[in-house]
């Protein structure tokens, strides 16, 4: 037996929000990409139920043009874990008709997940969604609370958001409202991935330094795939990158990279000039591109 | 490593915004992307300097007033440790969210417009960080700058605030005054040239320097029972876990216990936390435990040590800041959450409104409108385990919730 336990501040908050969830709601679900901050999540509902199981399933939701790393580390991960997985696609939800395919130079199924999520939520009646969204990564995130409310239609009214005070969660809603539920939004990149190397928690492979197909365009490295419009004269070639985050393949661009392990990873954050979201082509749409998606009811 | 959080408060055009843009921009956390945004927003507005509030002000209200509308929390680091600034607004009617601030924070910085000086806002300001026992408050004179650098100045406006914390009842709070330029960035991170009068440390150096252990107000240890761990399965068969939240002082393995409301007494089996057994836990772990004897312990049940019962009782008093444009009045039924135990409570009485200026003038009132502070008295449908919120800033707050539309009305502190 170890004397006496010493903490980590981020990690015992997110283990206090992740029983209040459990302790508040019916039936919550864990929103799981497969990226980091999902992956993180996981491990934190982990220790906040040990030695029971995490209480509640895990949900993706599939654009279809996910990288294929993610999505076979995705199904490894829960067969491991002996977790719950519900995955919900995009592509039904067009084939459904409910949703148009993006055309074009910038086109992406980033925009088009939020119906496919609404839809689910309403299907399995959830009324919490756990995700990994931080307040460090944007700035209509900055604003959002640790249990933020959303209406019948999934919508965020960020002027007229609960204050949190303390670390009392008022998780009380009405019939038809969810609330989604954000564990870490103190932790910052940094956090997280230093998390991820305490804990020798295993990542899908595109975070590392690998060599892929890319093409150049408005200053950014985007992988050549099937999924991704490219014109003729964008030239592909072979390079070097990784990814600092995992998103769609047609919204997240590669940064050039030779950092191989976790460690390298850590140091080459740790010094970086350019922000995680820096590199979501979904950003740089406009401004406000985020706080607009959010009040549709994204993420 | 450790998180410091800060809450600041100013008033409308002080440069909170500015101080903050500047506190990243000199600690070097804003990244090339993000610069870049903001020189192309301040040339589109024709500054001639970096418009650093744009770091900061999240919303596009807010980018189209120019103004700070709800919290935003801002993340930077150094290689001490871990900050996050809770922003919020020192417009008069925005009380609700300054105290939403205030009340995750350890430390506090109050800014004064060094051509204005001690304002009927900067009262304000200080009597919500004293209502919420924040320890560390560090008062800030912007926009030195202005006022060519004085020193006379400086020493009117700190004499000014010292008469205000004459009048505070908060003795262990410690209180600093430094003179700053942010928009110029004297003593934010560096050190003013323009300033050598003054022999105090920068910002950033005070914050570094703040000692993390005395910070935080101490009280006797409260474990309020989260969620209750039953894995059933052949390993765990009998496992009952108590998972929750170490408040105000350790909890340690052999601690003669009582649960609440039960009275039962009994002691600490083991420690959890994750898949290890732990001796001793300090405040604000996450842990579970089981204790020696098979008892009923269910959510919203407190464990406490058997020396430091705390007040169990079904009426108190309490200062109410309300936060909801319906009013509250007496007769009025809530839920009151006090930290994760809820129960229904009724408005006894309304006492007084109480003044944020520190005038100690009481105001007659029948009904509490938003932003108001005042004296109530409540009466609950079963008796909860708290402290006064002086002796214990957790086990002494409470949220009010409206029944009919679920949202926090109203934060509440013991008296």
């Amino acid at each position: 037996m170890t004397e006496k336990l010493l903490i980590n501040a981020l990690e015992n908050e997110a283990i206090y929000i992740f029983r209040e969830v459990a302790a508040q709601f019916e039936k919550p679900v864990l929103l799981f990409s497969g990226g980091k901050d999902s992956i993180t999540l996981v491990r934190l509902a982990q220790k906040a139920f040990y030695p029971a199981k995490i209480p509640f399933p895990l949900m993706h939701i599939d654009t279809g043009h996910n990288f294929p790393e993610t999505i076979e580390f995705r199904d490894k991960l829960v067969a491991e874990l002996g977790l719950e997985l519900i995955v919900r696609n995009v592509q039904d939800s067009i084939d459904q008709g409910k949703v148009k395919e993006e055309s074009g130079r910038y086109s992406s199924r980033n925009v088009l997940q939020t119906t496919t999520l609404l839809d689910a939520i309403e299907e399995f009646k959830f009324d919490a969604c756990i995700g990994g969204a931080r307040r460090d990564e944007e700035k209509a995130r900055a604003k959002e609370r640790i249990f933020s409310v959303r209406d019948d239609f999934g919508q965020w009214d960020e002027k007229n958001q609960r204050p949190e005070l303390f670390d009392m969660l008022n998780g009380q809603i009405q019939l038809g409202q969810n609330v989604r539920v954000f564990p870490i939004s103190n932790w910052t990149e940094l956090d997280v991935w230093t998390y991820i190397e305490n804990e020798d928690l295993e990542i899908p492979s595109i975070y590392f330094a690998h060599k892929r197909d890319i093409f150049m365009r408005d200053g950014l490295i985007w992988s050549a795939s099937e999924h991704v419009f490219k014109d003729d004269e964008e030239e592909v070639e072979e390079r070097m990158v990784r990814f600092r985050t995992v998103g769609d393949m047609s919204c997240t661009a590669a940064v050039s990279s030779y950092a191989s392990t976790i460690r390298e990873v850590v140091a080459e954050i740790r010094d970086s000039s350019i922000s995680e979201r820096g590199a979501r082509i979904d950003d740089k749409r406009s401004e406000a591109a985020m706080e607009k998606r959010k009040q549709q009811g994204y993420f | 490593m450790e998180v410091l959080k800060i809450a600041t408060a100013g008033s409308v055009d002080d440069g909170k915004s500015t101080l903050i843009g500047r506190l990243l921009y000199d600690t070097k956390s804003l990244t090339d992307d993000k610069l870049e945004a903001i020189e192309h927003s301040s040339k589109k507005k024709g500054y001639d300097y970096l418009d650093f509030s744009l770091a900061t002000d999240g919303l596009v209200a807010e980018r189209e007033q120019g103004i700070t509308i709800d919290v935003a929390h801002i993340y930077f680091s150094t290689k001490t440790r871990s900050y996050i600034i809770a922003d919020t607004p020192g417009h008069v009617e925005y009380t609700r969210n300054m105290v939403t601030g205030a009340s995750t924070s350890q430390v506090a910085i109050i800014l004064i417009d060094a051509r204005h000086g001690v304002i009927e806002q900067t009262y304000r300001h200080f009597f919500i960080n004293n209502l919420l026992r924040i320890k560390s408050v560090i008062v800030c004179i912007n926009k030195m700058d202005l006022v060519g650098f004085s020193e006379e100045r400086y020493d009117e406006i700190k004499a000014d605030f010292e008469k205000l914390v004459d009048k505070s009842d908060y003795e262990d709070q410690n209180i600093t005054y430094i003179p700053v330029s942010a928009l110029k960035g004297d003593n934010v991170v560096d050190k003013s040239d323009a300033m050598p009068w003054f022999g105090g440390q920068t910002l950033l150096e005070y914050l570094e320097k703040l000692d993390t252990v005395n910070i935080y107000n101490r009280g006797k240890m409260r474990f309020p029972v989260q969620y209750v761990i039953r894995p059933k399965t052949e390993e765990f068969h009998d496992f009952r876990g108590y998972a929750g939240k170490v408040y105000g002082g350790d909890i340690n393995v052999g601690d003669e216990v009582v649960v609440l409301p039960s009275e039962t007494r009994t002691k600490v089996k083991e420690i959890y936390f994750n898949d290890k057994k732990y001796q001793s836990a300090a405040r604000r772990s996450s842990i579970s435990i089981t204790l020696e004897n098979n008892v009923n312990v269910s959510r919203g049940d407190m464990i406490v040590k058997a020396n430091e019962l705390p007040r169990i009782e079904k009426a108190f008093t309490a200062k109410v800041c309300w936060m909801c444009s319906k009013p509250l009045v007496a007769g009025s039924k809530y839920v009151l959450q006090h930290g994760i135990n809820k129960v229904l409570a009724k408005v006894s009485e309304i006492h007084h409104k109480i003044e944020t200026d520190f005038s100690g003038v009481d105001t007659q009132v029948s009904s509490l409108q938003i932003n108001d502070i005042a004296s109530v008295s409540f009466q609950l449908n079963k008796p909860i385990f708290f402290d006064a919120f002086k002796e214990h800033r957790t086990n002494g707050a409470f949220i009010l919730i409206d029944p009919q539309t679920n949202n926090t009305s109203g934060v509440g502190f013991i008296e």
